[in-house]
């Protein structure tokens, strides 16, 4: 097992820097630069041409980029142009956010979308299955942006139930935030107030950002359950006279959850890129809002950084996943 | 049986999170946006004032930031030597009494007596000298555009410039006269100088503090960075409100200064968040999160309105118009220009598209300021005019491309596409073949029309001060690659307004600066816009500043 893990941690370095010259093409061949991003209406030619002097832009792009690549290894993000403060730090202090958010939203879905898939297979062909597969659906098929303004505009605007935007009620003074992690700081300080502030505020984003991964894992779970039903171990199982408990537990949902848990690991990826957006509309402070406004400032740096950030944990998340996989499944430990 | 009553309460607990999540925030033990937990930080328990950005400030130290929510904060933390009046453009008494000058170069500042800065130290004529020579000695990263932008567009360069390039300072030196009197010398005639004064990025901080926190710029990797305290997490300056934190991407929270010289914030606590997203911001007033936000969309006026909000409008410091590039032909062509300025009908798109209160523009400057001239020539909507102008100018069938960004919305152009619409359509009309031609704002589309790739471009201008140097001058006061012309006359006339110190005298030629611009028609100014600012229902005492300079410290509940 420590091998196959140091195994799948050493191809992460070639995937790593294959992506850091891509990222490093790409973000360059867009057109502009950050000088003209920076000064807008306002650039003169000169001092375009001084900023990109300054920032070392004019230089060939092979020497920018080993230098970019020997900051790198060191941990050295550089700096970012849309903050002017360095790109690790402003990550360290929006992933908190993120983090919280992903979890939320991952949670939900699997909450919700595990036993919804898992009774809609048990009930196949009642109103529950059909409502099941048409929501998963509309689930997919509805952009999250416009899932957001609507949930904010109904629970936010109309209802007042939920928070409309941020992670903390600004008007909230004296609030200590010692971990960034806004509910847990609630409870570290000792501040119920903030806490229960803190989880109302990731309500509705989670919910929007949940929508996908829960349509997904609720097909999938359906459809693995389905599967697994008509299996002949199944029925051997029910035919020695096991308890449907034992059943359900051991024979069906253990053998369905195995896609499901793949399923799951590939969701982050997708939650990634959903913060994007969801971060936006709710002006939700994470790492995601902070790359969509980098993309228009021409922020190289934070683009950069921030690809590079979520390759990493996404090659580490499905690893965790492999590890998992392991976990529930003995075949796979032995092979 | 038994594991699936498992999963049902798995599911119920699920639900029952999310409803007692919903309770909570409708009633019960939750909380109302707006109302604290905590009392508030000055006692009284008076509710804190949240005003949405549309982006995070960049830094708290106005030398180093240029950019409208950076300056913004730093206007109420901070205050120059001269400001303007609230919710006006006339330059009036801020930390000097008054000011005076012979000639224009050497100028005597008298500085009000008694003032302190939040840390307790003297502002003083040493303190205000202290600063220019600050500014004047920027060194390394300092002295990037992006870092000291306001310092480089008013005075040139610096003591020692750094880069070949860069022009050398027009400021010469600043030494005191006893406690209260400064003299400022300048390497030539300035009157402009007095109004760049007022703007934010001239604010005065204290030494002592800059001496404690540190103002060091650093180029590190790609960028500069502030790895001085100063400006990001301990400003000091004399302003009505002092800094207490910085949470950034989450909020900025002031608190009213008790030893402000002038008249004290009503508001106890100022909080700024930024709200990238128009229509978050909008909800964001509506569900009562925030108090006001600037750039309120023209649809959303009369919904605000009519839902009991306060819109004020904020008067049309801007100008927006087409630019054409002589380089590319047929701009070249004065016929043609002026076809094109006869076969726009600026009218009809300022009545339909802008909101109420909004004017054509005759001219490259807007009417509130010094210098506007109402005998310039016009060019009325005249299809026919403009065809006779087409045949006239000897380009047969003449095609032009027309830009327009894309993803941006501008004060002085709150549609782009509808604009563009409008007149690819009046072009259309009167003989031209249009080639579309977009790009998104930044950085493409500023790349674009900066490096001279743009024929015919939409774009326009803000007022950073109120003068006429600040928008004839910054357009046409030396050759741009976006405008390709060399007109010496056009060049001299601003070169020669901006020396002049007599303002009647400075008016005038202005004035005929405008004249001289509007017959040569390097492009066609269309629209002054107005903006709005949306304001929470119990919000008293904002005054909507023509140059976003507002001074929250006069804002109250009623």
């Amino acid at each position: 097992m420590l091998r196959f893990i140091v195994r799948r941690l050493l191809v992460l370095v070639p995937v790593l820097l294959g992506l850091s010259i891509a990222l490093f093409a790409w973000v360059r061949a867009l057109p502009g630069s950050p000088a003209q991003a920076l000064l807008g209406e306002r650039a003169t030619q000169a001092q375009i041409d001084l900023i990109n002097r300054q920032m070392g832009l004019d230089e060939p792009i092979y020497v920018q980029y080993f230098r970019f690549l020997g900051k790198i290894v060191q941990f050295d993000f550089g700096t970012s142009v849309q903050t002017n403060q360095p790109v690790l730090d402003e990550m360290i202090r929006r992933f908190p956010a993120t983090f919280e958010l992903g979890v939320t939203a991952l949670l939900l879905a699997v909450v919700v979308g595990v036993p919804l898939g898992y009774f809609a297979a048990r009930r196949g062909g009642t109103w529950l299955d059909s409502a099941t597969i048409t929501g998963s659906l509309v689930g997919i098929t509805i952009p999250v942006f416009f899932l957001a303004y609507m949930l904010k505009y109904v629970f936010a605007v109309k209802l007042g139930w939920f928070p409309n935007t941020g992670r903390q009620e600004a008007r909230m003074l004296n609030v200590e935030h010692p971990t960034g992690f806004y509910v847990l700081d609630g409870l570290v300080t000792g501040n119920m107030a903030a806490f229960w502030d803190a989880i109302l505020h990731l309500v509705l984003p989670a919910v929007a950002l949940a929508t996908i991964p829960l349509a997904i894992i609720a097909r999938i779970t359906r459809a693995a359950v389905l599967d697994v039903l008509n299996e002949d171990y199944v029925r051997t199982a029910e035919s020695k006279g096991l308890t449907a408990g034992v059943v359900t537990r051991r024979h069906v949902l253990r053998n369905a959850l195995l896609p499901v848990t793949t399923v799951v690991g590939l969701q982050f990826g997708l939650l990634m890129s959903g913060a994007i957006l969801t971060e936006t509309v709710f002006a939700f402070p994470g790492v995601g809002k902070f790359v969509a406004d980098a993309i228009p400032t021409r922020d190289y740096p934070s683009i950069q950084g921030f690809i590079l950030v979520i390759a990493t944990l996404f090659v580490l998340i499905n690893l965790v996943v492999d590890v998992a996989y392991g976990l529930i499944d003995p075949r796979v430990r032995v092979k | 049986m038994e594991a699936r009553k498992r999963l049902s309460a798995v599911v119920a607990g699920g639900a029952l999170l999310l409803a007692a999540a919903a309770c909570g925030g409708g009633g019960g033990t939750g909380n109302q946006p707006g109302e604290s937990t905590q009392p508030s930080a000055g006692g009284g328990g008076d509710k804190a004032f949240v005003w949405a950005l549309s982006a995070e400030p960049k830094a708290l130290d106005g030398a180093y930031v240029s950019d409208g929510e950076s300056l913004r904060v730093v206007r109420q933390i901070f205050e120059g030597l001269v400001g303007t009046k609230p919710g006006a453009t006339d330059v009036v008494p801020a930390l000097a009494t008054k000011w005076e000058s012979t000639d224009a170069t050497n100028w005597t500042f008298t500085l009000k007596q008694g003032v302190k800065f939040h840390d307790g130290t003297d502002f003083n004529a040493e303190a205000a000298c202290w600063n220019f020579e600050r500014w004047f000695n920027f060194k390394g990263a300092q002295q990037n555009p992006a870092v000291s932008y306001y310092w480089q567009t008013v005075f040139g360069g610096f003591a020692k410039n750094e880069d070949p390039e860069m022009t050398p300072s027009s400021y010469k030196g600043c030494k005191t006269e006893g406690a209260d009197k400064i003299v400022i010398s300048l390497a030539s005639p300035s009157a402009s100088f007095i109004s760049a004064l007022s703007l934010p990025s001239f604010s005065m901080v204290s030494p002592a503090a800059i001496q404690k926190s540190g103002d060091a710029v650093e180029m590190k990797g790609d960028a500069p960075e502030f790895t001085g305290k100063f400006a990001t997490e301990a400003p000091v300056g004399t302003g009505p409100y002092k800094f207490v934190s910085w949470a950034r991407g989450d909020k900025l929270t002031l608190e009213a200064f008790d030893g402000y010289h002038g008249e004290k914030a009503k508001i106890k606590s100022l909080i700024f968040r930024a709200i990238s997203d128009a229509p978050a911001r909008r909800q964001a007033l509506e569900s009562g999160e925030i108090d006001g936000f600037d750039q309120v969309e023209p649809a959303d006026v009369e919904t605000l309105k009519g839902a009991g909000y306060t819109i004020q409008e904020r008067p049309a410091l801007n100008v927006g118009y087409i630019g054409f590039n002589q380089k590319l032909a047929p701009m070249d062509n004065p016929k043609i220009r002026q076809a094109i300025a006869h076969a726009i009908n600026r009218e009809a798109l300022v009545k339909a598209k802008y909101p109420p209160g909004s004017t054509v523009a005759t001219q490259f400057m807007p009417p509130e300021l010094a210098g506007y001239n109402e005998q310039v020539t016009t060019y009325p909507y005249d299809v026919n005019k403009a065809k006779q102008l087409i045949a006239e100018s000897g380009v047969a069938n003449p095609t032009v491309e027309l830009w327009y960004p894309t993803g941006v919305t501008r004060p002085y152009m709150p549609d782009p596409k509808a604009n563009f619409e409008a007149f690819k359509a009046d072009l259309e009309a009167a003989g031209f073949k249009v080639v579309v031609k977009s790009a998104r704002w930044t950085p493409e589309y500023i790349d674009a029309v900066d490096n001279g790739k743009a024929m015919i471009f939409m774009i326009g201008w803000n007022a950073d001060f109120a003068d006429a140097d600040n928008f004839v001058g910054t357009f046409f006061q030396a050759p741009q690659k976006r405008w390709s012309f060399d007109n010496k006359e056009i060049f001299g006339k601003l070169d020669e307004a901006e020396r002049e110190t007599d303002p009647a005298k400075r008016t005038a030629l202005y004035q005929e600066a405008n004249k001289l611009i509007m017959d040569f028609l390097p492009g066609l100014p269309y629209v002054h816009n107005k903006s709005f600012v949306g304001l929470g229902k119990d919000i008293k005492g904002f005054l909507t500043d023509p140059l976003s300079n507002e001074n929250f410290s006069l804002v109250s509940r009623g």
